[in-house]
């Protein structure tokens, strides 16, 4: 186990490696770091000066070493447009961004886990064939269509829900937090169901289809014919089986879920890491890019790393060496 | 082919494609040749509507472009789209699959690592990044784009498939009779161990039109000068409280019927090659 954990880390800092070096090439090549910093109008010695000062004269790799190493000790260089570190700007953007995953995170879990069992033991009746054709028409539905059609319908026809923004805010530490006023929660309510349908229509899907195979198993027979009541069969025999391929599922499309993130966050601008990467992108705003891209990975990586080990501590069928 | 809702999903695919090849006839309107465009037109409703007119059946946008027109020519993009990378990454994916189940090995374990690099990024992640990085560039580098992550899909499919058809006696039966690699590869594991492939390409065939509008509607997809559904809805959503809800639902329900009819057909196929699902009679 304690080699296959750290086969495990030494391949995930090989990914981050990777991904820091198409950075690096990324922030050295995609056009001239010393024109926008100089200006367009410095003059020939201004020019060396700032190439100087950045450590653009020395060779590739001792500048690649330094970006290594500045990447390291969280320094990415200062925003071009707004000349704050980089880092922070990103990390004051978190809280907002962590509070809309969790929250449509845990209503694609719930309905979508509940509703694929309820739909699991009874696939004909007309009530669970309505459920999934519902449910069909959630993976049809790109996230973005899913959140304009709730602002049109929740927010300008019926004018019940905010269409965008945060709403209030209180801060708690250093963590501002939408949870305590009713504003705030009333604002998370459409990005979040808008984030959360896609996972909630695979989830159900995932767990009918599980259910379905697992039901016939002769040891949910067993469970049945020893009288123990349904609740038991169900719950404690039957989805336990089925959670182990749900929750790794869940685990790997992390990355899937930070892209839909940037979607949400875009439509009903949420003051989230997502909305700053898009506005960046369209301002060329390198730093920010790169900052946004590298702790992407880390975060990407760490919990592929975290998932894995759990899967294989959990499942007694798999042995690393 | 029996089940009904696979014959509603072929029949709406049919229906696409043949709209998106005959666009040119069809279309009552080239929306993207300037010259016939004209800016007199914005903003019409649909033509049952007070203020519709002749020729724009559902309404236009906010450069007089017919927003039928400009459905039909957007359906093309989006198949063009999503049959370029089913055939680009499917290819790659086949191959790489095929080599990594064969051979086994380092080969074997370099290419699932780096699968499981590409699947936690996802292929979503994956583009837009590319995308947004290089900027929009035409309909072949959003193609190349998604393909960058997306082979993975087709590569870990086809080596979970080849692994298991490599055990067959008949594949042993191959080898004993001093057939080669190459035509071990060609003549006796690749079709046998295809079939799996094909729900991968009905499924992925509904990810990617659905990523391509995201990635359009976020403006790093196709260039403005494109037709695009996804684009088609960002315009549209200036106008949302101006009550102009014909730039949005149409395109929507152009965009959600296509995918729809896709994975109801994918739907079937996969309950058809598993075997392990009871069928009722």
């Amino acid at each position: 186990m304690a080699t296959y954990i750290a086969r495990r880390l030494f391949q995930g800092l090989v990914v981050i490696l990777a991904v820091s070096m198409i950075c690096f090439f990324i922030f050295r090549y995609m056009g001239d770091p010393v024109v926008t910093m100089a200006g367009r109008y410095a003059t020939f010695q201004e020019r060396e000066e700032v190439r100087r000062s950045l450590g653009l004269d020395k060779p590739i790799h001792v500048q690649y070493a330094r970006f290594l190493w500045n990447a390291a000790h969280g320094n990415f260089g200062k925003s071009y447009v707004s000349r704050i570190s980089a880092l922070g700007l990103i990390l004051e953007r978190f809280p907002a961004t962590f509070e809309l995953a969790t929250t449509a995170l845990c209503m694609a879990f719930c309905i979508g886990v509940g509703l694929g069992v309820v739909v699991a033991l009874k696939p004909y009746a007309a009530r669970n064939r309505l459920i999934m054709a519902g449910s069909l028409g959630g993976i049809s539905i790109p996230t973005f269509l899913t959140g304009i059609l709730l602002i049109m319908v929740f927010a300008v026809y019926l004018g019940i829900l905010p269409p965008f923004g945060r709403g209030e805010t209180v801060q708690v530490g250093f963590w501002r937090t939408g949870f305590l006023t009713l504003d705030g929660i009333k604002h998370v309510i459409l990005p979040a169901f808008t984030l959360a349908m896609y996972q909630l229509a695979v989830l159900l899907r995932l767990t009918r289809a599980g259910m379905r195979e697992v039901l016939t198993e002769e040891y949910i027979k067993t469970a049945w014919a020893k009288g123990l009541p349904p609740r038991k069969v169900i719950f404690k025999h039957a989805l336990r089986n089925v959670m182990i391929p749900v929750v790794t599922i869940t685990g790997l499309q992390f990355g899937e879920l930070i892209a839909y993130a940037i979607v949400t966050e875009t439509i009903f601008q949420w003051p989230g890491m997502g909305n700053l990467l898009l506005t960046s992108m369209y301002e060329s705003d390198r730093p920010i890019v790169v900052t946004y891209v590298m702790l992407t990975a880390l975060i990407i990586v760490t919990l592929n790393i975290i998932v894995d080990i759990l899967y294989a501590l959990i499942n007694p069928k798999i042995r690393y060496g | 082919m029996h089940d009904p809702s696979a014959i509603v999903g072929s029949v709406i695919l049919f229906v696409f494609i043949l709209a998106a090849i005959l666009a040119p006839w069809i279309a009552p309107q080239n929306p993207y040749d300037l010259e016939k465009l004209s800016l007199d037109n914005f903003l019409t409703p649909p033509i049952w509507m007070e203020d519709g007119e002749a020729p724009y059946l559902l309404g236009t946008d906010d450069q007089g472009r017919g927003i039928l027109s400009t459905i039909i020519y957007g359906c093309r993009t989006s198949l063009i789209v999503g049959f370029g990378v089913v055939l680009i990454a499917g290819t790659f994916g086949i191959i790489m699959g095929l080599l990594a189940g064969y051979y086994g090995g380092w080969l074997d374990a370099l290419m699932m690592r780096l699968a499981d690099t590409f699947f936690s990024f996802s292929t979503t992640l994956m583009a837009f990044l590319m995308l947004g990085i290089f900027g929009p560039r035409g309909v072949f580098i959003v193609i190349i784009a998604i393909c960058i992550a997306d082979w993975v899909r087709y590569a870990r499919t086809m080596r979970g498939s080849v692994l298991e058809v490599k055990e067959e006696a008949y594949i042993m039966a191959a080898k004993a009779t001093g057939a080669g690699d190459l035509r071990l590869l060609l003549r006796h594991l690749l079709p046998n161990a295809i079939p799996p492939i094909f729900v991968v390409v009905a499924v992925d065939l509904a990810v990617v039109i659905m990523l391509e509008a995201t990635l359009s509607f976020l403006g790093v997809g196709v260039p403005i000068n494109e037709p695009s559904l996804g684009m088609m809805i960002a315009i549209g959503r200036n106008y949302i409280y101006a009550g102009m809800w014909w730039m949005i639902v149409f395109p929507g329900a152009a965009l959600v019927f296509l995918v729809v009819g896709i994975n109801l057909f994918a739907d079937w196929l996969r309950e058809e090659l598993n075997p392990k699902i009871e069928r009722r009679a």
